[in-house]
């Protein structure tokens, strides 16, 4: 994948779209095949790759009883920020959570709470995101809200993967895609500009 | 090497921000210490033995306890949110994690030690005088022992059903040496024996330390890795 | 049929094969050791329990030093089968452990009037039992098939590690509170008879752990390959 480019990855339940990006990120290792990330694996113990990449999944990764603020914090000393606190105010600011920066996080409401893990995971600025389903639980205008976000880091350089069972939601951003059927690559290529037919195609290759 | 220790530190620094706020598991661990002193203290017969024969013993069979109670609590805050995952996913060395929460630990045990010592004093007239340091310096150093290979198995048994029973039954074996190099050179400060008559506890003291903590950085990577 | 399972029941028959072969050595071996060993002066007829005891303790040992090497060799090449292989040695080894730690009192007993010594031996082999124990429960309460042989084999590394240190703490407390020797069996001075019988005890049961071994893990192997198959219907 190339920077500004976002590969939408979609199939039913139990696919593998999950191991996927766990596989992307590092956290699994590859019984056969390898990832590379800038001619690097992320496994390795070698930080380079690691660095590179983001992870938003259904987790938020943050500790309960701490503030966003020592969150993200602990989470910039352990990526070796060399300005923690800096990096730290500029994260939540971006994401509007200043305001709230000091409550535990337990005690943040389901929005603030997806607002401080996007934080979590754009704090070292990563040049890849993987997306575990974002669109989960997101009323109308908290996924405009996203959508938003998204391209705003697609204009940056980044580059997107997001895993889904609805590419309705991320269709116009996303530059390729993907279906995973049974834990297989049923098809890959550039997004093709019809969605309808997407789905009728979609319908083919998962039950039919 | 400054940028694992320094990994190490925040990790530590978090769990201790964690426990400080929370306080459950350190407090659990006390009071547990001290009933259990309370209990040894009932359970003796003061004209059978003197205490200072049975004092070794109890004292280090409560460290112990309390010990076992306070070392799940370093992995079991990362079960929430999947807070481990996150910790994985930066370029984190995975000894790192392990020495970080080694670190914690050490922390938190020698937290409970340093309220049952004093209380160990006080329930059994114990008088430690001239004693302190060496007491204090083979607790450390046994304590190093035992919470090393503490420290891993939580790490496995945090993921298990039965987290409470499980590091128990793994980890009494392996906590045998320590504590009973511990007890025999404690009984000897106590007796006021001179340092040669310990030697040979201290070294295996000193050697299983060495070695279990070398093992365990080595080996830790296998139980966090997939 | 897959070469898989055709290569599975080919292990579970030779481990039948081994079995068999050892059951009828021990038998032979017991046969030898009650008509054809002389009678102890001091301990009587009962100190032939000997011949199984040791013989089982030797089993328990080597049942355990192959789960650490193996455990070691898993964690090098990631080879499921290995993990499977350690497993069934452990299986072998917690029953080697138990019949020595059931003869050895009944031994004590019936000899010296104690049922338990803290002898070298007897205190090595309790804590491999525990080791034993720690190992299967942790392997019964992990589901996933990887993370529970990880998690087996670095329990099994560190057991490994920690037997120096066991044999280390017995020899320092003895030295220091000297106990009557009361279980002696490796003394040099044995008629040839009883060593005869001893080392033939000690092959006898041998074959017998290598053909419980197989035998368990070509079981496991066959167990692995239903499971795999359940997942896939």
């Amino acid at each position: 994948m190339r920077a500004g480019e976002m590969l939408a990855v979609a199939g039913p339940n139990g696919a593998g779209k999950t191991t996927l990006l766990r596989l992307l990120a590092g956290l699994m290792r590859p019984s056969a095949g390898e990832v590379r990330i800038r001619g690097q694996r992320p496994t390795r113990d070698d930080p380079g790759p690691r660095r590179a990449i983001g992870l938003l999944s259904h987790h938020t990764f943050l500790y309960d009883d701490l503030t966003p603020a020592e969150n993200l914090h602990f989470t910039a000393r352990l990526y070796g920020l060399t300005d923690p606190a800096g990096a730290t105010r500029a994260a939540l600011e971006e994401v509007g959570l200043t305001a709230r920066a000091d409550t535990p996080v337990r005690h943040l409401s389901r929005g603030l709470l997806q607002r401080a893990a996007i934080a979590r995971a754009l704090l070292h600025q990563p040049d890849i995101l993987l997306l575990d389903e974002p669109f989960t639980g997101l009323d109308a205008p908290s996924a405009d809200r996203f959508r938003a976000l998204l391209a705003a880091q697609l204009a940056r350089g980044r580059a997107l993967v997001l895993v889904s069972h609805h590419l309705a939601e991320a269709w116009d951003l996303a530059t390729h895609v993907a279906v995973l059927s049974g834990g297989r690559w049923a098809l890959e290529g550039s997004r093709p500009s019809d969605l309808a037919a997407f789905h009728a195609r979609y319908a083919e290759l998962v039950h039919g | 090497m400054a940028e694992f220790l320094r990994i190490a530190f925040a990790i530590a620094a978090k769990d201790i921000r964690l426990e400080l706020r929370s306080r459950t598991a350190l407090l659990s661990a006390i009071v547990f210490s001290a009933l259990v002193l309370v209990v040894f203290n009932f359970a003796r017969d003061p004209t059978a033995l003197a205490a200072v024969d049975l004092a070794p013993s109890v004292l280090w069979v409560t460290f112990a306890f309390g010990a076992v109670i306070a070392l799940n609590r370093a992995f079991y805050v990362e079960r929430e949110n999947a807070a481990l995952d996150g910790i994985l996913l930066a370029p984190v060395p995975r000894s790192a994690l392990y020495v970080g929460k080694l670190f914690a630990n050490l922390a938190f045990v020698g937290v409970v030690e340093a309220v049952a010592l004093p209380l160990f004093v006080l329930f059994f007239n114990v008088d430690l005088g001239h004693a302190l340091p060496g007491v204090l310096g083979v607790t450390a150093l046994a304590t190093v022992g035992f919470v090393a290979v503490g420290t891993i198995f939580s790490a496995m048994v945090v993921r298990t059903r039965f987290a409470e029973l499980m590091l128990p039954v793994l980890l009494l074996p392996f906590m045998v040496p320590p504590l009973v190099g511990a007890v025999q050179v404690t009984a000897k400060l106590l007796a006021g024996r001179p340092l040669s008559e310990m030697m040979g506890w201290l070294r295996l003291l000193t050697l299983y330390d060495i070695g279990f903590v070398t093992l365990c950085i080595l080996v830790f990577p296998a139980v966090v890795d997939e | 049929m897959t070469p898989e399972l055709l290569a599975a029941r080919r292990i579970v028959r030779r481990g039948q094969v081994l079995t068999v072969l050892g059951l009828l050595a021990a038998a032979a071996v017991y046969v030898i050791a009650i008509y054809f060993t002389p009678v102890e002066v001091r301990q009587g007829p009962a100190q032939k329990i000997f011949y199984v005891h040791a013989p089982a303790a030797w089993g328990a040992l080597v049942a355990f030093a192959v789960v650490g090497l193996v455990s070691i060799l898993y964690l090098w090449l990631q080879d499921e089968r290995l993990d499977l292989f350690a497993a069934s040695s452990a299986e072998v080894g917690i029953a080697f452990s138990l019949v020595m730690l059931t003869t050895g009192p009944i031994w004590g007993k019936t000899v010296w009037g104690t049922w338990w010594t803290w002898d070298a031996r007897l205190t090595l082999t309790l804590f491999l039992f525990f080791l034993f124990v720690g190992y299967l429960a942790l392997r019964a309460a992990v589901q996933d098939h990887g993370e529970r042989a990880r998690f087996s084999a670095v329990v099994g590394i560190m057991g490994l590690v920690l037997v120096p240190f066991i044999h280390l703490s017995v020899y320092l407390f003895r030295t220091l509170h000297p106990q009557p020797v009361l279980l002696k069996p490796s003394a040099p001075s044995m008629p040839p008879e009883m060593l005869r019988a001893l080392l033939s005890g000690m092959a006898a049961f041998t074959v017998l752990y290598i053909g419980f071994v197989v035998l368990r893990y070509g079981l496991a192997r066959l167990d692995n390959l239903r499971e795999g198959a359940g997942d896939a219907v």
